[in-house]
């Protein structure tokens, strides 16, 4: 039998290693099979890897993907931290853009862009309630937030199917499931920068993002919030011995998940499709979570976390434009490339035995 | 005993990475000889039997059987061969009886009225009083041993491991399984028997073998050794003493606790039953108890983690009611918390030492401004605790895992007394720590005392308590006895009532 046995000592050079070594291998194993498949195994590498990476603009294209999976993956830490498991990210997503877009509809005619504070407040409300869902049930029920939380995903994707399709749907869309489009004020507005103008899709929701992350890690490391969440997620009975209340941190971190996961919806919709549809995530909820284990479970991390998926989810659309590489192809070399980096945490920390001691 | 060991061990070593448990020990054990494993926590003892019973095997060295040589692979094969071991923490299945529990650790398949008959049997030939039919719920901690004994001795062993048997066991019912021991070792089975209480093993144990750090110290003739010999022995350095000196006890009551009642969580669970009990500045008033008779659900009620808003009962510090306050509220008037367990509930081990000590300081007003937890000052204050009580750590902050068990009690103990608490609440100091730690926290614990400070010390060790209390009670059955001056006790008295029986001693009289 072969057993994990946790390392004490880890060097800092291997933690940054680990990460390098991963991708390295990644490119072999990639490079293989794309011979194999008969593409051009070092072309193709290149689109993958470089391409995202070639361009001021595409670098900042590659910030514009990774936003909403920051602002989840910061939200999740939080949660797992505490040993309460959110895998409803996406639906809470949903609820959020419904939020906002409630606020930006009803509003047709705004023009100022105040506008976005309600519409940020709405879609962290929506968000909120609908990860208190999973919360309440859980601190009153014993219930699992894990299926719960995971079913409400499907409640909140058919939720807004129906509205945009019903009630929201645009009167002039011509029978398309789309709302009318925002206001323009009501729409995240471009980054320009002096002497340049604008660079790729980047929006003001990026720094945002950023900032969540970085504010997230203070949180979590410096105030005795943080403290508590920590505590919970590493010995319950001590959290209720150190005078700290189990149930509303459990409650606490769940809702403020679901307000940033909210908060993601809101920007993505707002920033790069002003109007809402049946489909305005890509699967950023589920995806946050490889981000919030890729980064340790620590929220600054979560930005370098966030920006590896991005590129692995660019190089996967440029592979598929520029050399007609099938989406199967691409999305097995993304998921070579998570389980890589995945591995090599697990090979920093553990070391494999023979015997168990 | 000049004839052949039945068991023998010669120069058996045991590694755990770069830890060495068990480093050349030479055993050696005659048949009808009880023989002593003697050593601190950490010593190796558990490392060495563990090996004799097959649940680990050695790196190097050799085991003999009747001068044989012998691989013993697993438990099975232990037993196969005629060695048997009575665990320290056993496990039962609560809800089924006493033979289905033992027809479930048999080998071959024997049907359960013909195992009930050999059973009864039995019991009644070594007079170890059970009934095969019993639900093993329904049997107290000791007559569940009694049961571990049984389903040994079924197998007939010729070698038989006792780990700490006395540990739940009141000095009546110790005094019953010596007199099967002792049967035993007559009949000609050799008996390990492992404890670190010394007074057991003066009256047990011909011969005592004494383990440190891993290494054999010796072999002795445990009667012509003192107990003080045997236990610097132990510790490889001299021993001093902690004693109680007379307390000054203060006439006002500073902490009164009445109709204290909790109900059982589940069908295996204690009730508290209407618990009452003052303590006095200047006080320790022993908890005596065989575990399981309610002494964690007594803690959590007094902690405050678990509270009941709809009970009428009072619990009262220098008159200010605090019955319906969080433990971190009741900490803030007064009262310090040390629970038995530092494994998650009174300390993290996965946390820092100086989150450990912000678990229990974090509402302090130094400790954070604004939500920020005050980083100069917490490791200010985790450093004060580490020196003043003698914490080891192998760096600045280390995670609490990192810590002996003595050290990091040390560093519980230390975070609590530091704060000067009025009450100071604590369930087993010095379980499982070695003997210098256990010295200095019983030290700590009296001087706090003589400082005027009153102590609740709910312990399963009479000799602890009878070393450090001025009166004594015990919670048998969640029900908590009258109050005894300790000079009036004897052990055998508190035994009678952890079993539940009544004393004729006059309980002390209430100063108020």
């Amino acid at each position: 039998m072969m057993y994990l046995e946790k390392r004490n000592d880890i060097p800092t050079w291997v933690r940054f290693a680990t990460p390098v070594m991963a991708i390295a291998i990644t490119v072999m194993i990639g490079g293989i099979i794309f011979a194999m498949l008969g593409y051009d195994a070092l072309k193709a590498l290149s689109v993958f890897f470089l391409s995202p990476l070639s361009r001021a603009d595409q670098i900042a294209d590659l910030f514009v993907k990774a936003c909403p999976l920051i602002i989840i993956g910061t939200g999740l830490v939080f949660c797992y931290r505490a040993n309460i498991w959110n895998i409803g990210a996406e639906g809470q997503l949903v609820l959020g853009a419904l939020g906002a877009g409630w606020v930006a509809l009803s509003f047709p005619d705004s023009s100022s862009p105040l506008i976005l504070i309600p519409m940020a407040l709405a879609a962290m409300a929506a968000g909120a309630l609908w990860a208190f869902i999973p919360a309440i049930l859980r601190v009153r029920f014993s219930t699992n937030e894990i299926l719960v939380s995971l079913m409400l995903t499907y409640v909140a994707s058919l939720l807004i199917d129906w509205l945009v399709r019903g009630p929201w749907r645009d009167p002039m869309s011509f029978g398309f499931p789309l709302t009318p489009l925002y206001a323009d004020a009501a729409l995240i507005p471009p980054i320009i920068i002096p002497g340049i103008g604008r660079l790729g899709l980047l929006h003001w929701g990026v720094p945002v993002a950023l900032i969540i992350a970085v504010i997230g890690g203070i949180i979590l490391r410096r105030t005795l919030a943080g403290f508590s969440v920590r505590l919970l997620g590493e010995a319950p009975r001590a959290t209720g011995f150190a005078g700290f209340r189990p149930n509303r941190i459990t409650i606490a971190v769940l809702m403020a998940s679901g307000a940033l996961a909210g908060l993601a919806g809101a920007i993505e919709v707002s920033a790069n499709m002003g109007q809402l549809q049946p489909n305005i995530s890509f699967g950023y909820g589920f995806t946050a979570i490889i981000v919030a284990f890729l980064a340790r479970l620590n929220p600054v991390a979560v930005i370098a976390a966030g920006l590896v998926v991005a590129l692995a989810e660019l190089g996967g659309d440029s592979a598929q434009i520029a050399l007609a590489i099938p989406k199967v192809v691409t999305g097995l070399f993304k998921g070579l490339l998570l389980f890589m980096l995945l591995a090599g945490e697990t090979w920093t920390n553990y070391k494999i035995s023979f015997k168990r001691s | 005993m000049t004839n052949t060991p039945l068991f023998e061990a010669k120069q058996v070593s045991k590694r755990f990475g770069d830890f060495t448990a068990n480093d050349a020990i030479d055993f050696a054990i005659c048949a009808g000889e009880i023989h002593a494993l003697l050593g601190e926590n950490g010593a190796g003892k558990s490392t060495f039997v563990k090996m004799v019973y097959g649940v680990l095997q050695p790196d190097s060295g050799q085991f003999l059987f009747d001068g044989e040589p012998i691989t013993i692979q697993g438990p099975q094969s232990a037993r196969q061969k005629g060695i048997g071991m009575v665990f320290q923490h056993f496990s039962q299945f609560a809800a089924l009886t006493v033979a289905e529990n033992i027809q479930l650790a048999m080998d071959g398949s024997e049907s359960i009225s013909h195992l009930s008959s050999r059973i009864e049997t039995l019991s009644q030939s070594y007079g170890i009083p059970i009934s095969a039919d019993k639900l093993v719920a329904d049997l107290s901690v000791g007559e569940q041993q009694r049961v571990e004994i049984l389903r040994c001795l079924l197998q007939n062993p010729k070698l038989l491991i006792m780990d700490e048997p006395t540990s739940v066991l009141t000095p009546q019912e110790t005094e019953q399984l010596f007199a099967v021991i002792r049967q035993l070792a007559d009949e000609g089975c050799a008996i390990l028997f492992i404890s670190h209480k010394l007074d057991e093993i003066k009256a047990l144990c011909q011969t005592a073998t004494i383990l440190r750090g891993g290494q054999k110290i010796n072999t002795i003739d445990s009667q012509t050794h003192s107990q003080k010999d045997i236990a610097e022995m132990m510790v490889g350095s001299a021993i001093t003493t902690i004693k109680r000196q007379k307390q000054n006890i203060a006439a006002e009551r500073s902490f009164t606790v009445s109709g204290l009642s909790r109900p059982a969580d589940g069908p295996f669970d204690m009730p508290l039953r209407d618990i009452d009990f003052s303590l006095y500045a200047g006080q320790i008033l022993g908890v005596a108890g065989i575990s399981g008779n309610g002494q964690d659900e007594l803690m959590e009620a007094l902690t405050g983690e678990w509270r009941d808003p709809s009970r009428m009962m009072s619990m009262q510090i220098e008159g200010v009611e605090i019955a319906q306050l969080t433990p971190e509220a009741r900490r803030q008037k007064g009262v310090g918390f040390i629970p038995e367990d530092r494994n998650g509930h009174a300390a993290v081990p996965s946390m820092r030492l100086t989150e450990n000590a912000l678990m229990t300081a974090h509402s302090a007003a130094d400790m954070s401004q604004r939500g920020f937890v005050n980083q100069a000052q917490l490791a200010a204050k985790t450093h004060a605790i580490i020196a003043d009580y003698d914490v080891r750590t192998p760096e600045a902050d280390p995670m609490a895992s990192s810590l002996s068990g003595g050290n990091l009690q040390k560093f519980v103990v230390g975070r609590e007394i530091a704060k000067a608490p009025k009450i100071l609440i604590v369930s087993q100091p010095t379980w499982g720590v070695d003997i210098g730690a256990a010295q200095l926290i019983r030290a700590a614990l009296l001087k706090l005392a003589q400082s005027g400070s009153a102590i609740l010390l709910i312990s399963q060790d009479l000799e602890e308590i009878f070393a450090l209390s001025s009166h004594i009670a015990v919670l048998h059955d969640g029900q908590l006895s009258a109050r005894y001056h300790i000079d009036e006790m004897t052990p055998e008295d508190v035994g009678l009532l952890m079993g539940g029986a009544s004393i004729d001693v006059a309980p002390a009289a209430e100063v108020s």
